[in-house]
């Protein structure tokens, strides 16, 4: 298993959570957890995934995800989870 | 599952708060290439640095786009040149042209380690190095210069401080129609480091390895912000920014080892520094006036500035496994938003700035000169700051630039990273020309009574 979070920050609209997946789905990107939160005014939605089988290469799915998010106007990162391990645990 | 908290702490950090890596800087052992014929000599260079760095901006930008964090430089040290200069004679602008061919090759956007170091005397190589930098810095581009002319256990080289003056004041009038560029990429150090990932004086000690991966993170914008939230006295603001440093590090630490391990190189050091930019929101001198200085430059900047460096060091300590280069808090002016503002202001002038660089990392840093400064002058400055480093043990650093054909009130623009600095009062009344020109040595001091 290789985790990877997705983080989703904008204006919640409909349908973000089923674009987002199904995209994921399209790189058979598993999604293990999904959570919700509001940040300084802003929707934000963060996906726990598995990129374990992922046919691509990391960038070329994390470039999908961001031309995903300029066509929703909302902002997606796709981060490995190390980054937040590493920073926030000890 | 990580806390949620945590992961849109760290978002937000890289969204508004500027949190980046400053540089990876890979470390070049240049030993093996010298040779008895200049041409030769520049060959081998170019050719190791091609063949040990030629995935270093690839390995960067992987990482960053797979972290997403953004690392903003990738960056060669290499070592100081004057040694291969040493064997082989001829014109050392040569060795500049070779490292320049390099960079533009790998894409780095600079390397640094056209140095000598002098702080006890010359030997072969070294005033030809030091006499071509003007030159070196003029006709390359992405090519960085230091010359260490001081230590605490050697003193400090005098002749080297007043040639220093001269090849400062050459390099920028060389350079006038550039905004002075030159001596910006020039360092006159006392007690260099051999690891330091930072430009401009970044060069590679001969006690490292053959190759090795640096890291330098920085972060004034998030140790800024995590301030603003906080009205508890100074022990409390201590230790938000341990806590702060502590984070920022970690992202240092994961970023090299992984670096490390893709490039098959060692894992040097992470440099725990507060660097910042000209960028609004990225500024060491507005951290200190959240601390609640009305200006920096004001009565009570030292101590805020003290209080800092150290609160980083601590918590920066304990996140990585090897910690070197300089480690603390950069004050350069031009590269500082509020350090700007300051200068400009007049609040912040250069006495104020070197009583600072007693207590941080490094020293006058980007401090742009009234064009009229004679050389003396400036080797004067060098040598006080030279003296503040040799006596505390510290490194402390000069990076001065004469703004040839301007007077107070006006600036230069070096764009980028360097930024802009406006001109900082200089005393051209009294004259230190007599001091200077007797050269010598400054004997090394003691190391106990220490009051």
């Amino acid at each position: 298993m290789k985790k990877t979070v997705v983080t989703v920050i904008g204006r919640d609209t409909v349908g973000i959570i089923a674009k987002v997946s199904a995209k994921c789905a399209e790189y058979d990107v598993n999604i293990i957890d999904i959570t919700q939160s509001v940040l300084q005014d802003m929707f934000v939605m963060v996906m726990m995934t598995d990129i374990a089988g992922l046919k691509c290469s990391f960038k070329e799915f994390s470039e999908a995800m961001d031309q995903l998010g300029k066509e929703l106007n909302m902002e997606i990162r796709v981060m490995h989870e190390d980054i937040f391990n590493s920073m926030h645990r000890i | 599952m990580i806390n949620l908290n945590d992961i849109l702490e760290t978002i937000n950090m890289i969204r508004q708060e500027n949190l980046d890596i400053r540089t990876i800087t890979m470390g070049i052992s240049l030993l093996d290439c010298a040779d008895s014929d200049i041409d030769r000599s520049c060959e081998k260079v170019y050719n190791k640095i091609v063949r040990c760095a030629g995935n270093l901006v690839k390995t960067g930008e992987d990482i960053e786009a797979e972290y997403g964090v953004p690392i903003i430089n990738k960056r060669i040290s290499v070592t100081p040149i004057s040694m291969l200069v040493a064997v082989s004679g001829g014109d050392p602008v040569k060795y500049a042209h070779a490292l320049q061919r390099a960079a533009d090759t790998v894409g780095v956007n600079f390397i640094g380690g056209f140095s000598a170091l002098v702080q006890k005397g010359f030997s072969a190589g070294d005033v030809e190095l030091i006499r071509a930098i003007p030159r070196a810095l003029n006709e390359t581009r992405n090519i960085c210069a230091s010359v260490n002319v001081g230590s605490t256990k050697a003193g400090i080289n005098m002749d080297a401080v007043k040639m220093m003056g001269e090849v400062i004041r050459e390099s920028a009038e060389l350079t006038a129609d550039r905004d002075c560029i030159g001596p910006a990429k020039l360092v006159v150090f006392c007690n260099a480091v051999e690891d330091n990932p930072f430009m401009a004086g970044a060069f590679h000690g001969i006690s490292e390895p053959d190759c090795v991966i640096h890291v330098g993170v920085s972060g004034p914008g998030v140790v800024h912000a995590a301030l603003k939230k906080c009205d508890g006295d100074l022990g409390e603001v201590a230790e938000i920014i341990k806590r702060t440093a502590f984070k920022i590090t970690r992202v240092g630490q994961l970023v090299g080892t992984e670096a490390a391990k893709r490039l098959g190189v060692p894992f040097g050091i992470v440099d725990l520094s507060l660097a910042p930019t000209p960028a609004v929101g990225d500024s060491v001198a507005r951290i200190l006036e959240e601390m609640g200085l009305d200006v920096c430059g004001t009565h009570g900047t030292t101590a805020a500035l003290a209080m800092l460096n150290d609160a980083v060091k601590k918590g920066g300590v304990m996140a990585c496994n090897s910690v070197g280069g300089l480690s603390g808090a950069f004050i350069p002016v031009s590269e500082d938003e509020g350090m700007i503002a300051a200068a400009q202001s007049g609040d912040l002038t250069i006495e104020k700035l070197e009583a600072m660089t007693a207590v941080c990392s490094v020293g006058l840093d980007m401090v742009v000169l009234p064009g009229e400064t004679p050389a003396e002058v400036i080797s004067a400055i060098i040598a006080d700051e030279a003296a503040i480093g040799m006596v505390n043990s510290k490194t402390t650093a000069v990076r001065a630039i004469p703004a040839i054909g301007k007077k107070a009130g006006e600036g230069l623009n070096f764009g980028g990273l360097l930024g802009e600095g406006p001109i900082m009062a200089v005393n051209l009344t009294a004259s230190p020309k007599k001091f200077i020109d007797r050269g010598g040595r400054i004997p090394a001091p003691m190391q106990s009574l220490k009051n």
